[in-house]
């Protein structure tokens, strides 16, 4: 207790050193919990992206379906089971049928997906009401990504070619009806969405799907030989693991700016012991033990943990919290990485990770100051009262 | 003062240090014994020895040979927390250069020894504020060293030396740094202290300043005594 309140003493003597590396400190505990908090907030919001654009609250797959492998596409489909039937009328269920298809922007040949759902669904926020059109023309929808790559805009006729299931090549028009902005690259890169009775006429495949994604409702009955469950876990793995690598090179980021924090602490400290030798002479003639010096050239140095977070603090938190209200801008240049990311990130921090950054960022502080502080306990403190130890 | 009570008492002290290969002698059988109330002190050439007896004294440093028992503890003998605590309790130190806690106000310097006794706060208040009454200093409490003069900072640390009523104040060359008149300042006040408190002081000083105050007088030369003489005078 007494330690306590004379380490405190001391720093708050020692004045503006004793600041400079309070906020260098405390910059650190900011960055950290931005940092994980902004990669947290992401994750949130790739995976509710997710959900209201690709995954819905779960997808149902044809057994061979396999969307890293195009060439399965052909054995993907099924007839859909009897008892979906109300739920789809409903819009509760989308059913999806894939099949790959080649287009033909400014006189290239280019693969894509064509994605065929119902007009009337209501589990992804695809618009696919707007895919109206008379009956000449087939409406397709496309999202801004495909747009913008092959210079596609509304009101645009693309000539579509496809293989129908016996492998007989046929072609048609689609007429964009509406192109649509969306953060999930999956919905939107290398594919058109066009009514799913379309392109089940088109396949030669009433009836039939590829997938079903589903709203809150549970799944009706199926043949379990046919279909295969995947749950929101498995479908968002994939961002887990972007998110985690995402994690891994901030860690390193921060990592460095913490070792400049620790780096001023442990310098000052080093230097404190040298320069202050006759102050820690004069303490131990005063009746300190050598341990109680110790001790508090270490509390002294590891309080400066606990100044930064109170520093960090009244800094930080408003804004911490103004990022969590207003999000964070993004450049438009992270669209290209390959997975949902926002123009704005809400970060999210969690009690945990507050938590453990305080501790981590304190007991970094504890042990670079305890090291130099051992040196204490060697000194003599007759010569160091004269201050003659070099 | 009448009490016979001895407070310190040396014998065969050797005290060496090493110096290369080779061994220096700093202290070579030194027999001396100070009485409680004693107003003493070490003279001699510089590289005599006052310093290393004092500290050996004050139990910063332990003897090679021979033993010093000081308030019934041989000092070579004490683990280093009761040395600790006998320096905290029972002795008092000034130093030639002040060594005042650069960080903290006159008030927190001298508290310092009373807060590691863990005293309370009302009796702290109490006992620094007498002590800065008795070297003048009330008026100086919430200065910081750098703000005084040397002679003020020296009564920082006699205060800050008598604030615990110690049996012993050592005091190294307490006067090198001041200039006449606060020399004479602090010695009327140590005196005052001696004769009011009984507390035993002993110097280590080449001041004649000093020496004039002295009612006992041991002159060292190259670690040894040449002469230990007692003036009845005041
Ligand atoms: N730690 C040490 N290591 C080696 N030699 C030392 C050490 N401390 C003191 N000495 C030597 O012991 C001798 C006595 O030193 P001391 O400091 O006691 O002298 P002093 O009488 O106080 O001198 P001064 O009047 O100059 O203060 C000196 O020659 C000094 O160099
Ligand atoms: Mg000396």
């Amino acid at each position: 207790m007494i330690t306590f309140k004379l380490a405190f003493r001391n720093l708050v003597g020692a004045g503006l050193r004793t600041w400079l590396n309070v906020f260098v400190l405390s910059l650190s505990y900011v960055v950290i919990i931005y940092m994980n908090g902004m990669l947290d907030g992401w994750n949130v919001q790739a995976k509710s992206d997710m959900m209201n654009w690709d995954t819905g609250q779960g997808q149902l797959w044809q057994k061979n379906y396999d969307p890293s492998d195009p060439f399965t596409l052909q054995d993907s489909f099924d007839p859909i089971p009897a008892d979906f039937n109300t739920m789809i009328g409903e819009g509760k269920i989308a059913p999806v049928l894939v099949t790959m298809a080649s287009f033909y922007p400014e006189g290239r040949i280019q693969s894509i997906l064509l994605k065929g759902i119902p007009e009337n669904q209501k589990v992804i926020e695809l618009p696919t009401a707007s895919m109206t059109a008379d009956s000449s023309s087939i409406p397709g929808l496309v999202g801004k990504r495909m747009a913008e790559a092959n210079k596609i805009k509304k009101g645009d006729v693309i000539t579509i070619r496809w293989r129908d299931r016996n492998g007989t090549f046929d072609a048609a028009d689609v007429l964009i009806t509406a192109i649509f902005e969306t953060n999930v690259p999956t919905v939107d890169g290398g594919q058109i969405w066009i009514p799913l009775s379309r392109l089940q006429k088109m396949m030669q495949l009433p009836g039939e799907a590829t997938l079903f994604i589903r709203g809150k409702s549970d799944w009706p009955s199926f043949g379990k030989d046919q279909w295969i469950v995947k749950d929101l876990k498995s479908l968002t793995a994939d961002i887990d693991q972007v998110i985690k690598a995402k994690s891994v090179s901030t860690s390193i980021l921060y990592l460095i700016l913490l070792l400049l924090a620790m780096l001023a602490i442990f310098d000052t400290q080093v230097l404190s012991i040298f320069r202050r030798q006759r102050e820690i002479g004069t303490q131990i003639a005063l009746g300190m033990t050598r341990g109680q010096v110790v001790r508090l050239f270490t509390l002294e140095g590891a309080m400066n943990g606990v100044l930064a977070a109170l520093l960090a603090a009244v800094y930080g938190i408003p804004f911490l919290a103004s990022q969590a209200k207003y999000g964070i801008p993004m450049p438009k240049a992270s669209n290209s990485m390959g997975m949902a990311i926002a123009e704005k990130i809400f970060p999210v921090y969690s009690v945990g990770l507050v938590v453990v950054t305080i501790c981590f960022v304190m007991l970094t502080a504890l042990v670079v100051s305890y090291i130099p502080a051992r040196r204490i306990a060697k000194m003599n403190p007759t010569e160091a009262i004269k201050g003659k130890i070099q | 003062m009448e009490s016979n009570k001895t407070v310190i008492t040396i014998r065969n002290l050797v005290k060496t240090f090493p110096m290369g290969n080779r061994e220096f002698t700093a202290l070579n059988g030194i027999n001396l014994s100070f009485a409680k109330g004693e107003f003493s002190g070490l003279v001699g050439p510089s590289g005599s020895g006052k310093t290393t007896l004092l500290n050996i004294i004050g139990t910063l440093d332990s003897p090679t040979e021979g033993e010093a028992i000081v308030l019934g503890d041989s000092v070579g003998e004490l683990s280093q927390k009761k040395a600790a605590n006998l320096r905290n309790m029972k002795i008092g130190f000034v130093f030639q250069t002040f060594n005042l806690l650069p960080v903290y106000s006159t008030f927190e310097n001298v508290e310092f020894p009373l807060l590691l006794q863990k005293m309370s706060a009302a009796n702290r208040k109490k006992s620094v504020m007498d002590a800065l009454d008795w070297v003048g200093l009330t008026d100086k409490a919430k200065s910081r060293p750098a703000q005084m003069s040397g002679g003020e900072c020296q009564r920082v640390a006699i205060a800050r030396a008598i604030v615990k009523k110690p049996e012993i104040v050592l005091a190294d060359e307490p006067t090198a740094n001041l200039d006449a008149e606060n020399s004479h300042n602090i010695l009327k006040t140590m005196e005052k202290l001696n004769q009011s408190l009984g507390t035993t002081f002993l110097f280590a000083t080449h001041d004649e300043k000093v020496i004039g105050y002295l009612k006992r007088i041991i002159k060292l030369v190259d670690g040894k005594v040449a002469s230990d003489e007692i003036f009845a005078k005041k």
